[in-house]
């Protein structure tokens, strides 16, 4: 009844194409980002702002990312975490060595580094597919780790083999640090994922997001259609690399405050390739969706023992949060295959004929 | 009712609890969340531990009605000893404003460290964590009793000493290996391995075991039997210590010259079968069950069901243990601090001044039921660790038998490292805020 697009004329093809063509759909998005800037600061406490919030936004942004690559592109990788880890010590140094330059170009400029090496290990993409890419990246992976390990510049010799955040401001406000508070540091993420996921956004709607597609569905296809695949293909590499990156350095900077290599170890690639999966390989809202499926349902399942009032051991709780996790995943993986961006779209369907479905 | 009706029911009554959960904590109590693991690929090593601390708390509880008269409230949060879900558990204890939280993994202790001064809310990470914690002038809300890795390494050494019939010295032209976990945790004595090979003269093997091949070290051991090294030395955790054991069995590494700093359980050994005989490890605490408090404990908590041992031979285990002498420096900080301020409803604050004032003698631990069971334990506003004395204890196919006195670091040695490495923290934490808090003199 009111989600409809009846009396929506376009008068151009720019409003014909656009992203969002339907006036609820925008309307709907504007609502969501009033609540993310305005509501969530305004009301969230420490624990939303800080164990929430914040995790939730980065991850997404990871895992937007690795969609990139795994859903619009096609190549199965698992050394998303590599990735984000490069990211982080790339920010780490460069924020040691240049102390005086601002902290949020650097966190940028980190995403640089890892497109860099997402590219250098993308390469063997042109020749081996599927569960064989798989098994190349996750070689970039262990190797990478290894290397946050073992080489001791990376971390400045600390003898803690850790990453210790520094202290930094923008206008004179602490974004990092034990004295950042959260609502700064969660409006901080936000504007740089909001800004990465229009971007993101606006590449996979154009002419680039249409060359990995076509690489996707049929790679002879896209080639003898003109399409130069490796140079797709590192693209791809490159775009999503920058993406984890970036998502790494927040991790680090915004999120955590210290680091050791097991951060970034194969179960946090895992998890961005489950959200990726869940939440709808090729889909935007689809990365949103599985981070908040994998992030932040556990924790509501973790509160509600207390909240209710329902005396059950610590651990316990924590078993009964794996099962039902799990058992939630295989139940959405059950009903829609292609993830909850799918459930999302089909809903939406629904509500477009409702209440006079036909 | 429909799933949407459910659903508001179900958010009203959490909304409604909520506050109330958290008003009936704020009058007259202490508040002690326990960061603990009893699942994940650690949890071997962490249920022994959360349960000693959590049954030490609750016999305060039950038998004295808690510290001073004050009630503890202990509650457990589970970190699966990742960092991620220890730093929620750690955002999440905040709003209900903690006396002390104990991170029990070196990688939460880490992000804690910085926040630890502007939360006002101090951490005991006992014998883990950053070694250069232990400076109080530049840690002054980070305590690490009652030795450090580094402290470890140096008495590690001086038995080896000892059983070559003599002083450091005798080290000289000895050929020792070290089995580590290649982590911050293993990697931090390489630069004092560094340090002592030079100066004592012996030489040092290292074999690094990644993280992820943890259960898989038969290349290491083949390294081992090939370089025949005259002592291994182990730091691993967790399943690293039962295939280090068994694989030293296998390989007819000499039990009794295989000694591992502090964190080997019994199973670690029982796994290895009869050849683990004379396995040795470091330990500043007593074995066993053997004490009145322990009988207390067994009387008042788990015989009272209380308690999550999955029996009455766990009580009194090594890591059991650890975690009794964990949640005895709580309490006793808890008490110190009540101690200083008058006060019976103790802050953050004040437990940090009550730590810096620790002062257990042997006096007081046999008040508390624990005569014989540790050496005494005094901290200061300078020294945030003690650097207490260990011993090494011998695995007997059933049990850690005591085989050695205290031995004391070799303070001269570790100092100069110590202060070096708190130094460069602060420069590279830079602006590293200076010590604000005032010193108790006591």
């Amino acid at each position: 009844m009111f989600y409809r697009e009846t009396g929506q004329f376009k008068q151009s093809y720019a409003a014909d194409q656009a992203v969002f063509p339907i006036l609820q759909d925008r309307l709907g998005l504007a609502l969501i980002l009033l609540v993310a800037f305005v509501v969530v600061p305004l009301f969230g406490n420490e624990f939303l702002l800080a164990s929430v919030m914040v995790p939730f936004l980065i991850l997404s942004l990871g895992a937007i990312g690795l969609n990139i690559l795994v859903g619009y592109t096609g190549l199965l990788s698992l050394g998303s975490a590599a990735f984000m880890g490069v990211g982080a010590y790339a920010a780490y140094k460069l924020s040691t060595i240049f102390p005086g330059v601002n902290i949020l170009v650097w966190i940028l400029c980190s995403g640089f580094f890892a497109a860099g090496i997402g590219v250098l290990f993308g390469l063997p993409s042109l020749r081996i597919k599927g569960f064989y890419l798989a098994v190349a990246t996750l070689a970039a992976q262990f190797f990478l780790q290894w290397c946050f390990v073992r080489i001791s510049w990376l971390y400045n010799d600390n003898p803690s083999g850790a990453i210790e955040v520094p202290a930094r401001t923008l206008f004179g406000l602490a974004i990092t640090g034990p004295s950042a508070t959260p609502v700064t540091r969660y409006l901080v993420v936000l504007v740089i994922v909001v800004v990465m996921t229009q971007l993101a956004s606006n590449i996979v709607h154009g002419r680039i997001g249409r060359t990995w597609m076509a690489v996707r569905d049929m790679d002879i296809a896209a080639q003898l259609m003109g399409i130069r695949l490796l140079p797709a293909k590192l693209l791809a590499f490159a775009v999503s690399s920058f993406y984890c990156g970036v998502s790494g350095a927040l991790m680090v900077f915004l999120w955590l405050g210290a680091a050791e290599p097991s951060a970034f170890d194969i179960k946090l690639s895992f998890l961005l390739l489950f959200m990726v999966i869940i939440g709808g390989l090729g889909s935007m809202i689809g990365s949103f969706f599985g981070a908040a499926l994998i992030h932040i349902l556990p924790i509501v399942i973790r509160g509600l023992p207390e909240a209710l009032g329902l005396p059950i051991a610590a651990a316990t709780v924590e078993h009964l949060t794996y099962l039902i996790v799990g058992a939630l995943i295989i139940f959405f993986l059950i009903v829609e295959p292609h993830g909850l961006a799918r459930l999302w779209q089909i809903a939406k369907q629904k509500l477009r004929v409702w209440p006079f479905p036909y | 009712m429909s799933l949407k009706n459910w659903l508001y029911a179900l958010s009203a009554t959490a909304a409604l609890t909520l506050p109330a959960v958290h008003d009936a904590q704020a009058e007259d109590s202490i508040y002690v969340p326990l960061f603990t693991y009893r699942t994940g690929p650690f949890a071997g090593s962490g249920t022994p531990i959360a349960n000693g601390m959590h049954d030490y708390l609750t016999l305060l509880n039950e038998r004295d009605g808690g510290i001073g008269g004050v009630k503890l409230i202990v509650e457990e949060c589970e970190t699966g000893y990742d960092t991620k879900k220890g730093l929620e558990c750690y955002e999440s204890v905040k709003p209900k404003k903690p006396v002390i939280v104990n991170p029990w993994s070196t990688g939460i202790t880490l992000p804690l460290i910085p926040k630890a001064a502007v939360d006002k809310i101090p951490v005991l990470s006992m014998a883990y964590g950053l070694s250069a914690s232990a400076k109080g002038d530049t840690f002054p809300w980070i305590f690490n009793p009652p030795a450090t890795y580094w402290d470890g390494f140096t008495q590690i050494l001086q038995y080896i000493a000892t059983q070559e019939g003599g002083g450091v010295e005798k080290l000289k032209g000895k050929k020792i290996g070290y089995i580590y976990l290649d982590a911050s945790f293993g990697r931090e004595p390489l630069p004092l391995i560094e340090q002592l090979s030079k100066e004592l003269g012996f030489e040092a093997k290292l074999y690094p075991v990644a993280a992820a091949d943890m259960q898989n070290q038969s290349s290491q051991w083949l390294s081992v039997r090939r370089d025949k090294p005259d002592y291994m030395i182990l730091y691993g955790w967790g399943a690293l210590n039962a295939t280090a054991v068994k694989e030293a069995v296998k390989t007819n590494y000499p039990m009794e010259k295989f000694i591992s700093i502090w964190w080997p359980s019994e199973d670690d050994a029982k796994g290895a079968g009869d050849g683990a005989k004379g396995f040795k490890t470091l330990n500043w605490h007593a074995v066993g069950a053997d004490f009145p408090l322990l009988a207390d404990i067994q009387k008042h908590v788990v015989d009272a069901g209380k308690s999550q041992v999955s029996g009455k031979d766990k009580v009194g285990q090594v890591l059991y243990n650890r975690g009794i002498y964990n949640s005895m420096l709580i309490a006793e900080a808890i008490r110190k601090a009540q101690e200083i301020t008058g006060n019976k409803v103790v802050t953050g604050e004040d437990v940090r001044r009550g730590l810096e004032g620790l002062n257990i003698d042997d006096a007081r631990l046999k008040e508390i039921g624990l005569e014989g069971f540790t050496s005494a334990v005094k901290l200061s506003c300078a020294d945030h660790n003690g650097h207490f004395s260990t011993f090494v204890q011998s695995w007997n196919g059933t049990t850690y038998e005591k085989v050695s006195d205290y031995i004391a670091p070799l303070s001269d040695k570790v100092g100069p490292l110590l202060d070096a490495d708190a130094k460069a923290y602060a420069e590279k934490n830079a602006p590293w805020p200076a010590r604000s808090e005032a010193c108790d003199a006591s």
